[in-house]
């Protein structure tokens, strides 16, 4: 009878157990960020695997997006007479939610995966555990690179993303169907703002960026150290950070967007 | 993986998220055109801004001369007080200039628009145009017209 | 300090794991310069008492002392400086697999001394020269054979010259001639440079053949202890079962569980499997 709300009772416990854990975390990696300074190889390195490896994809659905927005954005749009507008159309889409959202989707996929996946096992074959016995802390050694490293490496890529989601979208909307060039560009800039838009969108990124990188190192270094745990972490890692992107998105949009 | 190549790589990678911020900010925004501590500021006061942003394109003869900027009611005259920057280069405007607020086509937005008058002085910073027309009784009217043409056309569009 | 020969002490250790007691009261005396073996059957806890000496477990009761200092009383900054001294060689070597043989003996010098390039260079080939394995530098540890890898992972141990080694399951899956490099290799250096070594295991004949002392765990505490010789003579059941390898004795061959007539009468069938 009282089953179900002691199971109830238990998850909630242990949810916020595991928040509590990586609050302590995250409180560790800000605390270690002094002792990159002499490690900058290490940040460069990180910053290579989590964002010139995420590159090849991002550049690829960037342009997908951007074609297929143009494409689609043409068809509803032809119907009133104002094609013209699609250059606003495919710059705000890209610029204040594709961008951000889509880049920070993929990153999870590709990067967050890889980290967790990469510090799991590194647990799993104590790799963790050695460098604590030679008293290097692994959260400033492995951690904390690897959380910079997202940090900047997210924005850039959401800002690749749009960029290349643009030149996607220019290609079909003058080369295809034939929208006027000038008409594309001049009313894309006359309603994209510089504060409102672009701005908003790389913060946006940014706290993807932050929350992604945490929870893939979070669930990394939490993870069971088997075969089957690390392989679990993964997967939470991705359905985890796909709904904290969701999720902030809403309330970064409602923040920024909503009282106009 | 050699350190050299990595640092090459990375190099990259910061190159094209810096050029790709900067085509965001130069190519798609208006940061192109962004006049920000230049120019001057004039206001005008209507009796009806409704539909006009801040940001809203302040034009005459069809070029854009500057951006409203702010947009408040005055308790006093029960009248919105709209403050227009005009960029400095447009310095010869009359002082007995006139303004109203326009829609842009149809159903586009609404835009401050600039008449000339024949005085001799020009407007200067602070100063106030005294002529002006708000948002149209009219566009109530078009606004009946359009909801009822939206109506009809998705109505077609369903059969 | 009455007993300063004495670097590793534990007193009245207590540790469970959820509700498993896996000590329950253990004293250890470890004494400087000697090799200290802890044996006993698989899952009595002997990986748990070396992360409990190495403090990255904390115990529910009792201390660990190691050279004068409660290993869990100590902050952060000051457990670190402790671990310094410390050298831990894990069981399957847990050597970082981004970094070849060189940069992971190098690691430690490197995070903990502002040397030279020059002078770590010197201190590896060195280091790795007494383990044999100077020829090997350039290999990724996923090129290394087990027995190789530990033998990095020592090297890597006496980067820092530490007081103290401790050795995780040493000799587990190594063939016979990898098992006699690594059982000359402990000795030696525990001589040579005047360690003090802890071997966990459970191999008998090699632990017995270097140790100078040996305690048995069984049940979480301590059952027998002393010299080879004198482990052989003991009375004590405990040992004789161990050194001998006897199935049944005082470490009972079954598992704990309900009495098997009534489990096979009771007619409950098990939940089927449904994950591998």
């Amino acid at each position: 009878m009282l089953d179900p709300i002691q199971n109830l009772g238990k998850s909630g416990l242990r949810f916020f157990e595991r928040l509590g854990r990586a609050c302590i975390l995250f409180a560790r990696i800000l605390g270690g960020l002094h002792t990159l300074i002499p490690r900058l190889g290490l940040v460069i390195y990180q910053t290579y695997s989590v964002g010139v490896l995420s590159l090849l994809i991002i550049v690829v659905s960037g342009l997908f997006v951007g074609m297929v927005l143009a494409l689609q954005g043409y068809n509803t749009l032809v119907d009133f007479g104002a094609e013209e507008s699609l250059g606003i159309l495919v710059a705000l889409s890209l610029v204040r939610e594709l961008g951000p959202v889509v880049s920070a989707l993929l990153f999870a996929g590709r990067a967050g995966s890889a980290l967790t996946a990469e510090i799991g096992l590194m647990k799993a074959t104590e790799q963790l555990s050695a460098m604590e016995m030679m008293a290097i802390d692994p959260v400033h050694r492995v951690m904390a690179p690897r959380f910079v490293a997202g940090f900047f490496a997210m924005p850039l890529l959401a800002a690749i993303f749009s960029a290349v989601g643009v030149l996607g979208g220019y290609f079909v909307a003058v080369g295809v169907v034939g929208v006027d060039e000038g008409a594309f560009w001049s009313q894309m800039q006359d309603a994209v703002d510089l504060r409102d838009d672009i701005y908003n969108g790389v913060i946006k990124s940014v706290v993807f960026g932050v929350v992604v990188t945490w929870i893939a190192i979070f669930e990394g270094s939490d993870a069971i150290p088997t075969s089957e745990g690390v392989s679990r972490a993964t997967t939470r890692t991705v359905v985890h950070s796909a709904l904290a992107i969701l999720g902030l998105d809403f309330v970064l949009t409602a923040l920024m967007f909503g009282e106009i | 993986m050699n350190t050299r190549i990595v640092e090459i790589w990375v190099g990259i990678f910061i190159a094209a998220g810096a050029a790709a911020l900067f085509m965001l900010a130069m190519k798609v925004s208006n940061l192109a055109t962004y006049t920000n501590d230049e120019g001057y500021t004039i206001t005008a006061k209507f009796e009806d801004a409704s539909g006009l942003k801040e940001r809203s394109p302040v034009a005459m003869a069809g070029v854009r001369l500057g951006r409203v900027t702010d947009i408040r009611f005055d308790n006093l005259t029960l009248e919105a007080i709209v403050t227009m920057r005009i960029e400095s280069k447009y310095n010869t405007l009359p002082k007995d200039t006139s303004a109203s607020i326009y829609t842009a086509g149809l159903l586009g937005e609404k835009y401050v628009g600039l008449e000339p008058g024949g005085d001799e002085a020009s407007l200067k910073q602070g100063d106030r145009i005294k002529l002006t027309q708000g948002s149209m009784v009219l566009e109530k009217l078009i606004g009946q017209f359009v909801s009822q043409f939206l109506s009809d056309d998705s109505s077609d569009k369903a059969k | 300090m009455a007993d300063n020969n004495i670097l590793v002490k534990t007193r009245d250790l207590s540790f469970k794991r959820g509700d498993r007691v896996i000590f329950d009261g253990v004293d250890i005396d470890i004494r400087r310069g000697s090799v200290t073996a802890i044996m006993g059957p698989s899952g009595t806890g002997k990986t748990t008492l070396l992360r409990l000496i190495g403090g990255q477990l904390k115990p529910d009761k009792g201390s660990v002392i190691v050279d004068g200092e409660n290993v869990h009383e100590l902050r952060r900054s000051q457990l670190y400086q402790l671990r310094k001294r410390m050298g831990m060689l894990f069981q399957n070597g847990a050597l970082l697999t981004d970094l070849n043989v060189y940069d992971n003996v190098a690691f430690p010098l490197r995070e903990h001394t502002n040397l030279s390039e020059n002078l770590i260079h010197k201190l590896v080939l060195m280091k790795l020269e007494a383990v044999g394995l100077r020829g090997a530098r350039n290999l990724m540890p996923s090129e290394l054979s087990g027995g190789m890898a530990r033998r990095v992972a020592l090297a890597r141990a006496i980067a820092l010259d530490p007081m103290m080694i401790m050795y995780d399951e040493p000799f587990t899956g190594q063939d016979p001639i990898s098992m006699g490099v690594l059982v000359r290799l402990i000795r030696l250096l525990n001589d040579a440079l005047g360690l003090t070594s802890i071997i966990v295991s459970h191999d008998i004949q090699d632990t017995l053949s270097i140790a100078d002392e040996i305690y048995l765990l069984a049940g979480g505490k301590v059952v027998a202890k002393g010299s080879g010789d004198e482990l052989k003579q003991s009375s004590s059941e405990w040992a004789q079962q161990f050194l001998k390898g006897q199935p049944d004795g005082p470490v009972p061959f079954h598992f704990p569980a309900e009495d098997y007539a009534d489990d096979l009468l009771d007619g409950k069938p098990g939940r089927a499997q449904t994950r591998m």
